[in-house]
């Protein structure tokens, strides 16, 4: 090969100032496989076995082993970015599929095929909704115990558009109706809610919500994952504009808060939509195929006009999520759905039971997950739960938080006995 | 090689939809909450899992990946992915929730410090945030860091300079963090023109970002004067690090005086593509903009891991820690190759690509170039050359850009592949070269799908399976 190119050595190719070359070491011993394996094994044998209650915004439901096989295809897997559609064909159907599904659950036109995660994609709804609005504005309005994470986010989003992220007070758990109408005027550009909470209660004034903010003509969006769209309001219903999330929560589980952002919205605003689109269209021989469409929204072709920077997403996980889906069906996603609805509130009349410890604290229904107020402080509550192998949340004060699924059900026995040892 | 890529057919599609296969509406009742906090009905596909099994086994069927073939799209850096990866992130033990304490997330804070320290090293830079999760996320973050220290100086910068054969992303990255664009034409060799530079820095410049070796694959030669010049008109230099693959080893960013980068380690550390992502971009700086990093940042301390704010953060760019997953596929592939394997791998990358140029008979015109290489398809259609490399079962270049290049294929071989299929790429390239015009037009006819009308399915878009159903 060298003698085809006519070098005698690859150093040769490197057009490169020797005054910068790099001489030294970066001190990174290799190891072969079986050495790696066992390092990177040994290294994470230090997180400590856990029975995690822990929600808040990352949940983990029972991905069943079937969308662990067909995800590692590896034709999915070292696939990219589907430029060349006539020979990406399957991938492609897979996020139409996908898009289709969050179409069905949101009740709303569009659906993107994916953002990074439920953050992000909300402060992506921020900046699409000072670019669908007629007039200016400048605030955007959040529930205030949204996680701070996310509102940093929003916050890192919001910058470049002009905008200032501000809180609107909770009643109970839920959105504050008359705060918000309160507060709300012609400059907000958006309301932002989430169903369930980040406290895991049912929000029940979401049409109001969305008649506040079209009143304002301010976009209304709202927050939510698969899961929970199987069985609470339909968003479209309630006049969501846009539904962001956490899609995630079907088929990846627990992954140290990677995930990867729903984002869904009307058909009025497809041309601002951010991130990639998959279309239906016609091939050469008549039949029906799909391809990447709209691409004039995004980076490669408008550039600094385009509607958002995003270019590699979360395509992948995207497909794992279509595939838990799909295995379920609708009637095993209405299921899953309604146990997490009857799944905390069981535990939380466990929870009352046990002396020293009120649950829920918020007079509302739940989702997945519940507050619960104790006598002692939280923190140590918490931490005497560690070290007996349970991970909960602490909240300010006297608050646990404790989120309960399918993979973490069969604990419940075990996290209640410890409850009743360290209340 | 022949080549015919799977196909399941009906009259008028392919592999039906799973919706059109077996679906299924439930009604909500009887449901543990009151109707009005419900949705009245949901309608999903209801397959059994043989069913399922099958769609999705179709399906990739339908999809080319690097295990399928070469993906030699240029600036993508598609290298074939090892298996090890996809192992070592099965692990049970790093499936933790995010909101687990330091103290019993051990393992998991160690391999991010460990892979912080490595990218530092490997990019030359002091402080790495292993929190963006993709390139352009991680462009964003920088962009949010420059903000951050000029603020911090009392001062108010608002453009960003941009040459004009840069990725898409730098320029939107750029707007969305609220800066003015400002594009810098190149020379004629396809560098920055140094007197434009000089010409368009000032007292309103935040940033130039800079791709090295550039899109046309050409060393900044330069780079030495670019970052003076930037420097002192107190800009700050970003280094857009989608074309590391070609330096690992040989040069780092840090020397050559950039102040902030990103690593996109689905490009450069092999984490697998996986049909558009998740990637991650970790973005490294220098000691003096360490204190503006992402929140939390992990440090070690007596050897303990923990998280802390750094001093002046831009707060969050992601809402945990990123893709976890994908960084601890990245941290076993460096660990795998070491400092050696990774100088071999930009030795190998190189001379793979100068090797394939020699071989084709299109036009380059621009060079040295390294990693990658931008072929002029001359008079024929770019994008009709890629659907005749299609049929040869091969995945053809990045066409039609950088526009410096009139019909452009923009090649990156990688350095996974052999000689033999660098040849059977040659080929490809050669067979599109030597084809008439109504043949490379009806390309290709070999794929599952034939050349679909992308004008079309933009007029009318239907997104969805109601979609669909309505038209």
């Amino acid at each position: 090969m060298l003698e085809t190119i006519g070098v005698e050595d690859e150093s040769e190719l490197f057009d490169v100032p020797e005054s910068i070359r790099f001489e030294g070491a970066f001190g990174i011993d290799s190891q072969d496989e079986r050495g790696t394996a066992r390092e990177i094994e040994q290294v994470l044998s230090r997180n400590d076995e856990t029975a995690s209650f822990l929600g808040r915004g990352h949940y983990a439901h029972h991905v069943p082993a079937v969308v662990e096989r067909l995800s590692a295809r590896s034709e999915f897997l070292t696939s990219y970015t589907q430029y060349q559609p006539e020979v990406a064909q399957g991938f492609l159907q897979a996020l139409f599929e996908y898009q289709s599904m969050l179409v069905e659950l949101t009740g709303l036109d569009v659906a993107n095929s994916s953002m990074y995660d439920r953050a992000t994609a909300l402060g992506e709804a921020a900046t699409l909704a000072t670019r669908v609005r007629e007039t200016s504005g400048s605030r955007v309005l959040v529930p205030e115990l949204l996680r701070e994470e996310q509102r940093e986010v929003l916050e890192n989003y919001a910058i470049g558009a002009g905008l200032d992220v501000e809180a609107y007070p909770s009643d109970d758990g839920n959105a504050d109706l008359e705060a918000l109408t309160a507060t709300i005027d012609d400059d907000v550009v958006m309301v932002y809610a989430e169903n369930p909470t980040v406290r895991g209660t049912i929000e029940e004034q979401l049409a109001e919500i969305g008649d506040l903010a079209d009143g304002h003509d301010a976009l209304f969006c709202l927050g939510s994952d698969p899961v929970a769209l199987a069985l609470l309001e339909e968003p479209a219903s309630v006049g969501a504009d846009v539904v962001v999330g956490d899609a995630g929560a079907l088929g990846l589980g627990h992954a140290y808060g990677m995930s990867h952002g729903l984002f869904a919205t009307r058909e009025s605003f497809l041309r601002q939509v951010p991130g990639r689109l998959v279309g239906a269209g016609t091939d050469g021989s008549g039949r029906r195929a799909y391809t990447l469409t709209l691409q004039t929204r995004e980076q490669h072709i408008r550039q600094e006009r385009a509607t958002s920077n995003i270019c590699t997403n979360q395509a992948w996980v995207a497909l794992r999520t279509a595939i838990h889906a799909a295995w379920l069906g609708a009637d095993g996603l209405v299921e899953l759905a309604e146990e997490a609805v009857r799944a905390p509130k069981a535990l939380a009349a466990r929870v009352d039971d046990i002396a020293g410890i009120d649950a829920p604290v918020h007079d509302r229904h739940h989702f997945r997950e519940f507050l619960a107020r104790t006598d002692r402080p939280a923190p140590a509550v918490r931490d005497d739960l560690r070290d007996r192998g349970y991970a909960v949340h602490a909240l300010d004060g006297d608050h646990l938080q404790l989120c309960v699924t399918d993979v973490n059900e069969h604990a419940t026995d075990g996290l209640v006995g410890a409850l009743s040892e360290v209340a | 090689m022949r080549y015919d890529q799977a196909r399941w057919s009906e009259a008028d599609h392919y592999e039906p939809l799973l919706i059109e296969k077996r679906s299924e509406t439930v009604e909500i009742e009887d449901s543990p909450l009151p109707d009005d906090l419900t949705r009245e009905e949901l309608t999903m596909p209801s397959p059994a899992e043989p069913e399922l099994a099958r769609h999705y086994t179709r399906l990739s069927q339908e999809t080319y990946g690097v295990d399928s073939g070469p993906v030699p799209l240029g600036s993508c850096t598609m290298k074939y992915n090892p298996s090890l990866l996809e192992a070592v992130a099965a692990d049970e033990n790093a499936a933790v929730h995010p909101d687990r304490p330091e103290e019993s997330v051990q393992g998991t804070l160690e391999i991010m410090a460990t892979l912080q320290d490595w990218l530092g090293r490997i990019g030359g830079m002091d402080a790495v945030t292993l929190q963006p999760p993709a390139g352009a996320a991680g462009e964003y973050t920088g962009l949010l860091i420059a903000k951050a220290y000029h603020e911090s100086r009392g001062e108010d910068r608002s453009e960003v300079l941009i040459p004009d054969s840069a990725h898409g992303t730098n320029f939107a990255s750029a707007a969305m963090a609220g800066f003015e664009v400002v594009e810098l034409p190149s020379g004629e060799d396809g560098r920055v023109d140094l007197d434009a530079l000089t010409a368009a820095v000032g007292d309103e410049t935040a940033a130039l970002m800079l791709t090295n070796p550039n899109t046309l694959g050409l060393f900044e030669r330069d780079i030495d004067e670019i970052a003076e010049i930037v420097h002192d008109a107190g800009g700050l230099l970003y280094y857009d690090g989608a074309n590391l693959n070609a330096l690992l080893g040989q040069a780092r960013p840090g020397d050559m005086g950039f102040d902030i980068m990103h690593y996109n380690v689905h490009k450069t550390f092999a984490t697998p593509h996986g049909g558009g992502g998740p990637g991650a971009g970790p973005v490294g700086v220098t000691a003096d903009l360490a204190p503006f990093l992402p929140r939390p940042h992990v440090r070690e301390s007596e050897g303990e891991y923990e998280l802390y704010d750094p001093e002046r953060s831009i707060g969050k760019v992601h809402g945990y820690q990123g893709n976890w997953l994908v960084l601890l596929k990245a941290y076993a592939y460096i660990r795998r190759l070491g400092d050696a394997g990774l100088a071999e791998t930009s030795r190998k990358a190189v001379l793979n690509a100068n090797y394939l140029a020699e071989r084709i008979d299109f036009e380059i015109p621009y060079g040295p170039f390294h990693h990658e290489f931008v072929a002029s398809a001359g008079d024929r259609d770019a994008a009709n050359v890629a659907k005749h490399m299609l049929d040869r079962g091969v995945h053809p270049p990045t066409t039609k850009w950088p526009e410096l290049v009139d019909e452009a294929l923009m090649v990156e071989p990688t350095e996974a592949e052999s000689k033999e299929t660098l040849e059977l790429l040659a080929d490809a390239f050669d067979a599109a070269s030597n084809a008439d015009p109504d043949t490379l037009e009806s390309s290709p006819h070999r794929t599952t799908a034939r050349r679909i009308d992308q004008v079309e399915a933009a007029r009318s878009p239907r997104l969805s399976w109601r979609a669909l159903e309505d038209s």
